[in-house]
């Protein structure tokens, strides 16, 4: 008997795989269905619609791009402390001391990378008219996705709070004070008023909101870090779920007919 | 006088032809059967070649004569650049040869040209890089990502539009598409097995990227001092390069809320059910017309003019050219509003700020009223002419959405066209409400 006989003979392992090698037909059915992680797959599919020259694996890639980031970005957090008295100090620890320090390069990378992924996705998904009837929804789905994974790399560019980062973000967010209406620079802004005072202004205004202030500081940093870590990451966790589910329910990835 | 290069950095592009020459020679021994192309690949390898050769020569003894011929010929476009180039040169080239992209497809995207057109690129790029203004903005670590979104949009668009001439031309002959068939296939292995290969390959790229690029880190934040020029992250340039020609109301809140609108409503507004599940060109022209030029011209190239071509006070700067921060651009832009009462009325009084709201419509009614005729009477005037059949086709709401949707897009290119044209500065100007288109 050979090794690799023995163990998959082992009571462990007939425990953890419920069924004998893929080596057959029936089997490779099973292995599919019997895990939870290779169920996000169909059983089988048609053969064009893996095909690399079709897919450009470019949705798959952005999955396990995100994937690469959730595993970076936690290790991160072991090092990282968003205060400003820490923040600066703690990358420049992970350039200079830490071991592992090369994580904070794969997090910046695959972000990148990330965002050129998504976008090639879609150029995809586009040029082959996979939008049309019946996943119509899907790729409204898959926008959302696209303008988190924007926010996230948004996000993230801050927490260096390196000269690059507070000015990135400064340049990005005086945008939002003017926005129309609720921006304290947005036109008609100076519209809404209580009595003579006025409604919006630099500390009441969809800035102030975005930054924890008048301009980019401690709060924002902490504000960000929570939207990084935290909060858009469990969104698109939960949006890729449901995007993934309506690739299967639509029917699998289109085809021509 | 041209400065050396740096030893490392000769070793570096001795490397960086050396790859090009394997390609070429790759590329000469697949054409094997095509004597003529073999040779003329073959020849441009051992062009590559002798390039890495010069170079490790010249690292070994002397540094200096390295990058003379480069030198001396980027130096030379560099002069005749300074002069034409612009963003108006640069926007419109893009314009230009996106359209001829599109209209001779055919021609561009067969392969011989697709190569050819490749190693021109390496081969200038091999050679821009000798000039360290090029070579300092290229080799920022955060522009790096800027390079593969040039490369690796460029590669999906050749291969997109090639795989729809081909699919084109099969339906035109009522055969079946490339991506027709009905066999299928189990996910494990085919499936999981592509995935596994991807996943290792994605995983190495990334390793071998970080471990050899570091991660920029600059001096701590301090409020004090803005750096000049201060940029947002590279996937947002295009958005702040419409800042040039927009108010950030425009900019930064409406036009991108529009974007995101636009792209979730592509499915609802495209009523053509052909050219699903696969690459087609001529069974849905406008659509891919319009997004190709919504993602390449208006998204990608502005992307690249943001990053590479900016400097200091966002002024526009040729490739080679140096980032002066104390460049001067004259800025003469004006109003509508007085280009006409000065210019045609030629009576200033209509022109005081702070009014009443009156005195203020009546100041921008040009403005207003132009305006007005476009988001207003123009949709109703094309969909009784140039898109009758759509309308006819699409039903009232679609047709709105759709002109809606262009209409915002197009505001981009007529600002520019009208800024270049005339120095428009705001076709409405209310300064009273913030309110500057
Ligand atoms: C986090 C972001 C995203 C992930 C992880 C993701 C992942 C995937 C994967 C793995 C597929 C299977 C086929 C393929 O790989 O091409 C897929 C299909 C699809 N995606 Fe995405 N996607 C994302 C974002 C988007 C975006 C931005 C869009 C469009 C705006 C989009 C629209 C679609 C559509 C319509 C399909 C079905 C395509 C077909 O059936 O041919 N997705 N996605």
């Amino acid at each position: 008997m050979s090794v690799g006989d023995f163990i998959r003979n082992s009571q462990i392992w007939k425990s953890i795989f419920r069924h004998p090698a893929p080596r057959d037909r029936r089997n490779r059915v099973v292995v599919v269905l019997t895990n939870v992680f290779l169920h996000l797959h169909p059983v089988s599919v048609r053969k064009s619609g893996i095909a690399l020259s079709y897919t450009w694996c470019m949705g798959g890639l952005t999955f396990f791009l995100f994937l690469v980031e959730t595993v970076t970005g936690v290790l991160l957090m072991f090092y990282y402390r968003p205060t400003l008295e820490h923040a600066y100090n703690d990358i420049l620890a992970l350039r200079d001391v830490t071991t592992l320090g090369v994580l904070r390069e794969m997090h910046r990378w695959g972000a990148h990378a990330m965002v050129i992924a998504i976008w090639l996705h879609m150029y995809r998904v586009f040029l082959t008219g996979s939008y049309k009837p019946p996943r119509e929804f899907n790729w409204s789905v898959g926008v959302i996705l696209l303008v988190l994974t924007l926010l996230l790399s948004f996000t993230g560019y801050l927490l260096p709070w390196d000269q690059l980062a507070i000015w990135a973000i400064t340049v990005g967010s005086n945008m939002a004070r003017a926005t129309p209406l609720v921006g304290h620079e947005g036109p008609f802004a100076s519209l809404l008023t209580i009595g003579d005072a006025p409604l919006i202004h630099s500390g009441s205004d969809a800035r102030f909101l975005l930054l924890g202030g008048r301009f980019v500081s401690g709060d924002t940093l902490l504000r960000f870090y929570v939207l990084h870590c935290v909060a858009i990451p469990l969104v698109v966790a939960m949006l890729i779920a449901v995007h993934f589910w309506r690739v299967r329910k639509d029917g699998g990835i289109s085809g021509a007919l | 006088m041209h400065e050396t290069l740096p030893r490392s950095f000769q070793v570096g592009l001795a490397g960086y032809y050396l790859l090009c020459a394997g390609l070429n020679f790759g590329f000469a021994h697949f054409y094997m059967n095509r004597p003529k192309l073999r040779l003329a690949w073959a020849i441009s390898g051992f062009i590559f070649a002798l390039h890495t050769i010069v170079y490790l020569l010249t690292a070994a003894t002397n540094p200096e004569l390295g990058p003379v011929i480069p030198h001396v010929i980027v130096d030379t476009t560099n002069r005749i650049f300074d002069h034409i180039w612009g963003p108006i040169l640069y926007f419109v080239g893009s314009c230009v040869g996106f359209a001829a992209l599109l209209y001779w497809r055919k021609q561009l995207t067969e392969p011989t040209v697709a190569i050819a057109f490749l190693k021109i690129t390496l081969f200038i790029s091999g050679w821009s890089m000798t000039n360290p203004d090029f070579r300092s903005i290229i080799t920022k670590a955060d522009n790096v990502p800027i390079v593969m979104l040039m490369f690796t949009v460029g590669f999906f668009t050749w291969f997109g539009l090639r795989r729809a001439v081909i699919n084109d031309e099969l339906i035109a002959q009522n055969k079946p598409v490339l991506e027709k068939d009905d066999e299928k296939v189990l996910v494990w292995p085919d499936l999981v097995y592509t995935e596994l290969i991807c996943m290792i390959i994605a995983t190495a790229v990334l390793v071998v990227w970080s471990i050899a690029l570091e991660a920029p880190l600059e001096q701590p934040a301090t409020n004090a001092k803005a750096p000049n020029p201060s940029k947002a992250p590279w996937y947002f340039l295009g958005l702040q390069e419409m800042l040039v020609y927009f108010d950030p109301w425009m900019a930064g809140v409406v036009l991108p809320t529009m974007i995101i609108i636009g792209l979730i409503a592509i499915p609802y507004i495209d009523f053509n059910p052909k050219g699903n599940g696969y690459y087609t060109f001529k069974e849905r022209p406008f659509a891919v017309t319009t997004f190709l030029f919504g993602f390449l011209v208006l998204w990608v190239v502005l992307i690249v003019l943001g990053t590479l071509l900016r400097g200091p006070n966002w002024n526009f700067f040729a490739p080679f050219e140096y980032w002066d921060p104390h460049k001067v651009v004259p800025l003469n832009n004006v109003n509508l509003s007085e280009l006409f009462w000065l210019g045609v009325v030629g009576d200033p009084t209509f022109l005081r700020e702070g009014g009443s709201i009156g005195s203020i419509i009546i100041r921008e009614s040009p403005g207003i009223l132009l305006t007005a005729i476009y988001m207003l009477a123009l949709p109703p005037i094309l969909a009784r002419t140039v898109f009758r059949n759509y309308f006819i086709k699409m039903g009232f709401l679609r047709y709105f959405m759709l002109i809606t949707l262009l209409q915002f897009m197009a505001s981009l290119p007529i600002k520019m066209v009208l800024r270049w044209v005339i120095n428009l500065k705001y076709i409405v100007y209310i300064p009273e409400y913030f309110f500057n288109i």
